[in-house]
């Protein structure tokens, strides 16, 4: 291990100059957490997960993680990272499909107890029967709670999501927990180029008196609230105190826009903003809309994609902007219940030009084929349909 | 932002729509909020100012981080505070000392509290308010609740970034803001002819008599860092 010398968060983020390297999502994951000085990491890394909480391990038997350990199941190390981030520490965690489900009671209660830590989460199929393939239906148990939310389209949305995470999670208006989500397998398992800032660099060690609540008292708010729930005895004020404290978790939810703009480029990224059709995709949906656009391009159709890197704070406001003029709005995604396309729907106000699909779920691949379909018919172009026999 | 300055003193109504949800951002350094909108910091000092100057019953609410004696820089921050209160006619000082659900009753005349602070402010019938040493967390619910049930005049004295739910909202302000912002209020106090001597605000009668001997860690002399350790210091033997 390198000795690693502590630097401003937007020079490592921002400035520094990079290597590229060729590696795996659980890679990218890895390489981020040995960049931010974390204090600790939990997991419950079960076969068949992906290696990144293995590899998060390794950074720990290197030195640069000051610990680790492996929780008794998802429950107990998404509750331990909770007591360790209210204790001071910088915590790290990743999980996936029916892990994530497990865990979910105290990841959804992190932000009420303003927890700022880094849950990676490779997405994987959780609907009965039990698959180990990429499908990304969990990540609408997420959106409703007060986490923020980024989606990573491939590894090097990964690393920087995940190393930005960070400082993002910590902002004093924000302290929340950031979910970097990306899709199992087709990301963590599969490699692609990463600019990596040099591994001899490392973030400031965490601040936990630069907070919004006092760390470390069993007897204040949010700790007792877990103990005894003084907040929700009733009388009318407390009900309101109830009420107040989940306005300010999601006030901090749309804090966390103007760090995520300053640090990761905005909530969205757009390609030809003029486009009469849009694609508008997250995760490993907008690599394949990426292509479909350009497909398109060649083909001569204007086309143009929207790919939603933060999905809570939502980018209502920047998704009216860039689509107040089109015709059509194609939502490719990797799960049945369509969450992004309505969460698209309920941003904009004429949501009957959005194309519910197309959708594949289970593991499926997502070709770009059923992409192009969807930008033919919105075109009015009509393809003979060849069949192989 | 739909509405010019959305952020006016209550009561708002049953439940208050946060700020932050009516569009309005927290200022970016050298900024201040004045009713929801970003403006310079002089004009939100001064804004403050008339409002401490000519609303009734002011009060000061400060909390943990001026209260318990952190550090130097907490206790100069205290010690600015009562400067800023000497220049208040008519100031109390009512302050917040955890933020603990108080049951079977909170005493209004003697804290307030981030649970319920519309007992606090009702009962004393305080229209200008000033929130100081408060975890922000802590500040926004009580701000919210006191502008949904109250006509109090909210001011945050913030440490950090600000508050997007008080009237007048300034960031970054330790000691010297502080400081700052009583020689503005001075100022305006003068321009508006208002007499006034400067003077202690009145002893809280409800709180029982300070040993201060056991507040002040400078108190304890060489141990003092066994009882707080500062940042990046490694305390080898305690007891």
């Amino acid at each position: 291990m390198p000795e690693q010398r502590v630097v401003e968060p937007e020079y490592l983020i921002l400035e520094a100059p990079r290597e590229r390297k060729f590696i795996t999502g659980s890679q990218a994951f890895a390489e981020a957490v040995k960049r931010a000085n974390v204090d600790v990491a939990i997991a419950y890394p079960i076969t068949p997960q992906s290696e990144t909480m293995h590899l998060v391990g390794d950074l720990y038997a290197q030195g640069y993680v000051k610990d680790y350990y492996r929780a008794e199941e998802e429950y107990g190390a998404m509750s331990a990272i909770a007591g360790a981030v209210r204790g001071g520490a910088r915590a790290f965690t990743a999980t996936s499909g029916p892990g994530l489900l497990r865990g979910l009671e105290a990841i959804v209660s992190w932000p009420g107890h303003r927890i700022p830590a880094v849950l990676g989460i490779m997405t994987r199929v959780v609907n009965a029967p039990l698959s180990i393939q990429p499908d990304n239906v969990e990540i609408a148990y997420l959106l409703h709670s007060g986490l923020v939310v980024l989606h990573a389209e491939n590894q090097q949305d990964v690393f920087d999501f995940t190393l930005a995470g960070f400082v993002i999670s910590e902002k004093v208006d924000v302290y929340l927990p950031v979910v970097v989500a990306t899709e199992g397998f087709f990301v963590t398992h599969a490699k692609g180029y990463v600019d990596l800032p040099p591994e001899d660099m490392k973030l400031p060690p965490r601040d936990p008196y630069k907070a919004p609540v006092p760390p470390t008292d069993c007897e204040i708010p949010p700790a007792r609230i877990q103990r005894d729930a003084p907040v929700q005895k009733s009388n009318f004020m407390s009900y309101l105190i109830h009420a107040v404290w989940q306005q300010e978790v999601w006030s901090a939810n749309r804090r966390a826009a103007k760090w995520i703009k300053h640090y990761l480029g905005g909530l969205i990224e757009v390609v030809n903003p003029d486009a009469e059709v849009f694609i508008v995709a997250s995760g490993c949906a907008a690599a394949q809309g990426r292509e479909a656009q350009r497909y398109a391009t060649m083909e001569g159709l204007n086309v143009g994609l929207v790919k939603i890197k933060s999905l809570r704070p939502f980018p209502t406001n920047e998704l009216r902007e860039v689509l107040k003029n089109a015709k059509a709005v194609i939502v490719p995604e990797h799960n049945i219940v369509g969450w992004l396309a309505k969460e698209v729907k309920a941003a904009i106000p004429n949501s009957g030009i959005v194309v519910d699909g197309p959708r594949v779920y289970g593991g499926m691949t997502l070709p770009v084929e059923l992409i192009m379909d969807e930008i033919y018919k919105a075109f009015g172009i009509k393809k003979e349909k060849k069949t192989v026999v | 932002m739909a509405e010019k300055n959305p952020i006016q003193p209550g009561p708002e109504g049953y439940i208050p729509t946060p700020a932050s949800f009516q569009g309005c951002d927290l200022p970016p350094p050298g900024k201040a909020l004045l009713y929801g909108e970003i403006v310079d910091e002089e004009t939100a000092m001064r804004e403050a100012a008339k409002a401490l100057l000519t609303r009734k019953n002011p009060t000061i609410f400060p909390g943990p981080l001026v209260l318990w004696g952190w550090n130097a820089d907490a206790m100069e921050k205290a010690k600015a505070v009562l400067e800023l209160a000497m220049e208040i006619p008519n100031c109390r000082i009512i302050p917040m000392p955890d933020y603990r659900p108080k049951y079977p009753k909170i005493d209004p005349e003697a804290e307030i509290n981030p649970n319920h602070p519309n007992l606090t402010i009702l009962h004393n019938r305080i229209e200008v308010c000033i929130f100081v040493g408060v975890h922000c967390h802590y500040a926004n619910l009580s701000l919210r609740m006191i502008r949904a049930g109250t006509n109090c005049y909210t001011i945050a004295l913030c440490g950090e970034m600000g508050h997007e739910d008080a009237m007048v909202s300034l960031r970054d302000v330790h000691a010297d803001e502080i400081r700052r912002f009583r020689d503005v209020l001075v100022e305006v106090r003068k321009e508006m002819g208002i007499e006034w001597e400067p003077k202690l605000p009145p002893e809280n009668p409800s709180l029982p008599k300070e040993e201060w001997v056991k507040v002040s860690p400078l108190d304890f002399g060489e141990y003092a860092y066994l009882l707080i350790p500062r940042r990046g210091e490694i305390v080898e033997e305690s007891e």
